[in-house]
């Protein structure tokens, strides 16, 4: 059939096989397609929502002492973008969650990586055990292991604040970033190292001056993961902060009194930055695919 | 030197695996140790503190007075489940057969909402169940709706909220399982006759099981466990297990039966991730994480 389509039309030889392929029912792939946008549409809505009442311009919210949103959109405004920093509670609660997110994220990927390489290197007595443990830290729902956590604390009688966030946030990080890691490690060629050391190079500067450029992109998504768990985790956190506040916990405990804009002015920010640089990195990463495809 | 190679991956783990121990596995004995304690007599208005008993009474009082929040959980858990696979599987199905060139960009798109907090994501929620919020309040104005409907603390709204939630953690493993799908095998089943239908209920369906296995791991068990969406959308009649562990543990300092009941929820999902482990292997589900 399709040669006959070949002769008949004065198509180009190479599209025929295309038009040959082409689904009968293709109508059918259409509304699936149709449906699969607005589904995505329907996911990407809360975000639409966040930075759209970043700037609702709310008269009651500029002269009361403490601003909420209303739900009614009533016009356009970029003063709380201004005033982003107008609630020192809040501000100093994303202080905390910065903090936190970036020193938790520096051990659990150290941690973590150094677990990978173990993982992919050796075999071990005891690999098997240590991946399980971790693939329960990872299947564990969040509520069991903050309880958990918190039962321990209680029992060690341990101060519970910006340090027992710290740990817990470490805790269920590190098998994230092992995971992410050792996943991009598959492909590496121990040979490269080798090399390195049959030219005099010792463990050390094999390792900083061969292995880790090499790993280096899979130890920054496993970063990148672990950070953005530590700043967006709420319900393990609300388990064992004690006192001390982070961003996701202060907007828990301002929903029950209302919202001030200055959340979605963060929440964008934060969105805004995580969104950079997931970008930058698929770029890059895909460079580098490039790059080592045209050697 | 083959001391240091033998003991090189103790050293490497050892700093990693030793923190899992002491803030991971350790809490999970401290909780087991703290659900067996009983309440020392109160001095005064102050609670004297608890002590060590071999006493599962915790348990039996858990179960009597939450059974309904622990039955609730597992139900709403139970549809998030099955809304998610029937809402995700078209989308998964979708990309990975006809998304061609835009299939990284489609899953970009699917993976965005978590760069926005997991507490503004169930708040946008509220936001658009709300009755005054611009959905409803719109179509009440145009007489879609009828005065007065309201959707917030049902438990529709609840289930739609953590559906909401769990829909990217579905979607993906669902991708990946049938994106593996060998389009060779596709052609063939097709080439023999067989009608679109058949194609897909007995070669592609039967090969995506394991996602379909791993996307239920991902939504059911932190959506059993999940309070955040019944707090922020829910009401009192939607209490789930988690808001009870959440109060025992946080406001009332109940520990003993906090510990008690996280212990029980703990158990009956750790009983099930190992069955599960058991049957498709750590790798494979964690390839899919």
């Amino acid at each position: 059939v399709s040669a006959k389509v070949e002769t008949a039309e004065p198509l180009p030889v190479e599209l025929a096989p295309a038009v040959h392929r082409e689904p009968k029912r293709s109508w059918k792939s259409h509304i699936l397609g149709i449906y699969t946008k607005l589904v995505i549409a329907y996911l990407l809505i809360p975000i639409a929502v966040m930075i759209l009442y970043s700037f609702n311009s709310n008269s009651a919210a500029a002269t009361q002492t403490s601003p909420k949103v209303s739900f009614r959109w009533q016009g356009f405004t970029v003063a709380w973008w201004k005033a982003w920093n107008a609630i020192p509670d809040l501000t100093s609660a994303l202080g905390n969650s910065l903090y936190i997110a970036v020193v938790s994220t520096i051990v659990a990927t150290i941690l973590g990586t150094l677990i990978a390489l173990a993982l992919v290197r050796y075999h071990f007595r005891g690999s098997g055990t240590l991946e399980v443990v971790m693939f329960m830290n990872i299947a564990a729902p969040e509520i069991v292991l903050g309880a958990a956590l918190l039962s321990f604390f209680v029992l060690i009688n341990f101060h519970q604040g910006l340090l027992s966030i710290f740990i817990a946030h470490v805790m269920f990080n590190i098998a994230f970033v092992a995971i992410v890691v050792r996943a991009r490690l598959a492909g590496f060629h121990r040979e490269i190292e080798e090399a390195a050391q049959d030219l005099y190079a010792n463990a050390w500067e094999t390792f900083i001056k061969v292995t880790l450029p090499l790993i280096w992109p899979g130890i920054l998504a496993g970063a990148l993961l672990a950070f953005a768990l530590s700043i967006d985790d709420f319900v393990t956190t609300n388990f064992v902060a004690g006192q001390t506040v982070t961003f996701p916990l202060w907007v828990y405990g301002a929903v029950k009194v209302g919202i001030p804009p200055q959340v979605f002015v963060m929440g964008t920010a934060i969105f805004l930055a995580g969104l950079v640089v997931a970008v930058i990195n698929v770029f890059s990463s895909r460079r580098a695919a490039r790059e080592r495809q045209a050697r | 030197v083959r001391l240091a190679r033998r003991l090189a991956p103790y050293g490497l783990t050892g700093p990693g695996a030793l923190w899992l121990v002491v803030f991971f596995l350790i809490p999970m004995f401290a909780m087991l140790v703290l659900s067996l304690e009983t309440p020392l007599p109160t001095v005064g208005f102050k609670q004297a503190g608890y002590q060590f008993t071999w006493h599962f009474s915790q348990y039996s009082q858990a179960w009597s007075q939450y059974h309904v929040q622990f039955v609730r959980s597992l139900v709403y858990a139970g549809i998030v489940t099955v809304v998610t696979l029937v809402v995700g599987y078209p989308v998964a199905y979708w990309i990975a057969f006809k998304g061609g060139t835009q299939k990284t960009t489609y899953l970009f798109l699917i993976l965005l909402p978590f760069f926005v907090s997991f507490v503004i994501r169930s708040l946008a929620g509220q936001f658009l169940l709300s009755s005054d919020g611009i959905v409803f309040s719109n179509l009440e104005r145009i007489h879609v709706l009828p005065q007065g409907f309201h959707v917030l603390g049902t438990p529709t709204a609840v289930i739609s909220g953590i559906a909401y939630n769990s829909l990217p953690f579905m979607v993906l493993p669902l991708y990946v399982s049938l994106e593996k799908v060998d389009r060779a095998v596709v052609e063939a089943a097709s080439d023999l006759y067989a009608s679109s239908r058949q194609v897909f209920l007995k070669v592609i369906l039967p090969l995506s099981v394991p996602g379909i296995f791993a996307g239920f791991l991902l939504t059911f068990i932190p959506a059993v466990g999940d309070y955040v969406n019944n707090d922020i959308l829910g009401g009192t009649n939607t209490t789930m297990i988690g808001n009870i562990v959440q109060r025992e543990f946080l406001n009332d300092q109940n520990y003993p039966l906090a510990s008690a009941l996280a212990f029980i929820l703990m158990i009956g999902l750790m009983i099930g991730i190992l069955i599960y482990a058991r049957v498709l292997g750590t790798r494979q589900i964690e390839e899919y994480v």
